[in-house]
């Protein structure tokens, strides 16, 4: 119904973020990206993966017409009972749709961050060899 | 099926993504954040319809089936079409510049 309206709102919220973060990373001078990709970098594939996906789905909601191009913009807000349902559905799948996209980019972040950091190891370990 | 099909575009992007520097370069990560995005979402919508319905999620009606997979196509074009209007803005390459001033030195 308007499950994909909480996932872009975390997008709006995760983008002010990552534009904030940026900004503060490009001012600070110390260089504490070693072993670790920018959080600002992390947080565009979040941003891209909650904008891509609640775009599509937002698409297929107007395919099945639950979103109109006039005020309300949601057919279930026309009716209350509707608008009920509509909220449910906004609180129960919106919210685990949010919560999976950012659990799994959780998952996609640390390992990043490992993956980094084993090549780094790997390369000091092969100086030393040397 | 619109499910399954936005997955299965999303595994081809990502095998192109990582398998072809060109492609890396024609910015197909668009595709991965959207597509990948998008069959997180409906994997979540699925497994609501599945709670709610049971075994019946996997048989679905033919009209049913019809209806998904064509909207499933449906999807696969608006984010391609999104990728390509994102690809001319960043213009990688400077193709499309180099060819606008062509064009106006010529004329």
């Amino acid at each position: 119904m308007a499950c994909f309206i909480v996932p872009a709102a975390e997008a709006a919220v995760t983008t002010i973020i990552q534009k904030a973060i940026k900004r503060s990373e490009a001012n600070s001078d110390h260089e504490s990206t070693d072993n670790k990709i920018r959080l600002s970098e992390k947080l565009k594939w979040l941003n891209g993966m909650l904008w891509g996906g609640s775009g599509l789905l937002a698409f297929e909601h107007l395919w099945h017409g639950e979103i109109s191009p006039f005020f309300p913009f949601l057919t279930a807000a026309n009716d209350p009972a509707e608008t009920v349902k509509m909220l449910h559905e906004m609180a129960t799948s919106g919210s685990a749709m949010a919560i999976l996209v950012t659990a799994v980019w959780g998952v996609l972040a640390v390992a990043a961050d490992k993956i980094i950091g084993s090549e780094k190891t790997e390369k000091s370990k092969a100086g030393a060899a040397a | 099926m619109t499910l399954l099909i936005t997955m299965i575009a999303a595994a081809v992007s990502t095998v192109k993504w990582y398998t072809s520097s060109k492609a890396r370069e024609l910015k197909i990560g668009v595709l991965l954040y959207m597509f990948w995005g998008a069959s997180l979402m409906w994997l979540v919508d699925g497994a609501a319809q599945y709670l709610e319905v049971g075994a019946g999620y996997f048989t679905p009606s033919a009209k049913d089936m019809l209806n998904d997979t064509f909207l499933g196509m449906a999807v696969i074009a608006l984010a391609l079409v999104v990728w390509i209007v994102y690809l001319l803005i960043k213009d990688p390459s400077n193709l499309l510049k180099e060819t606008l001033l062509n064009k106006k030195n010529r004329s």
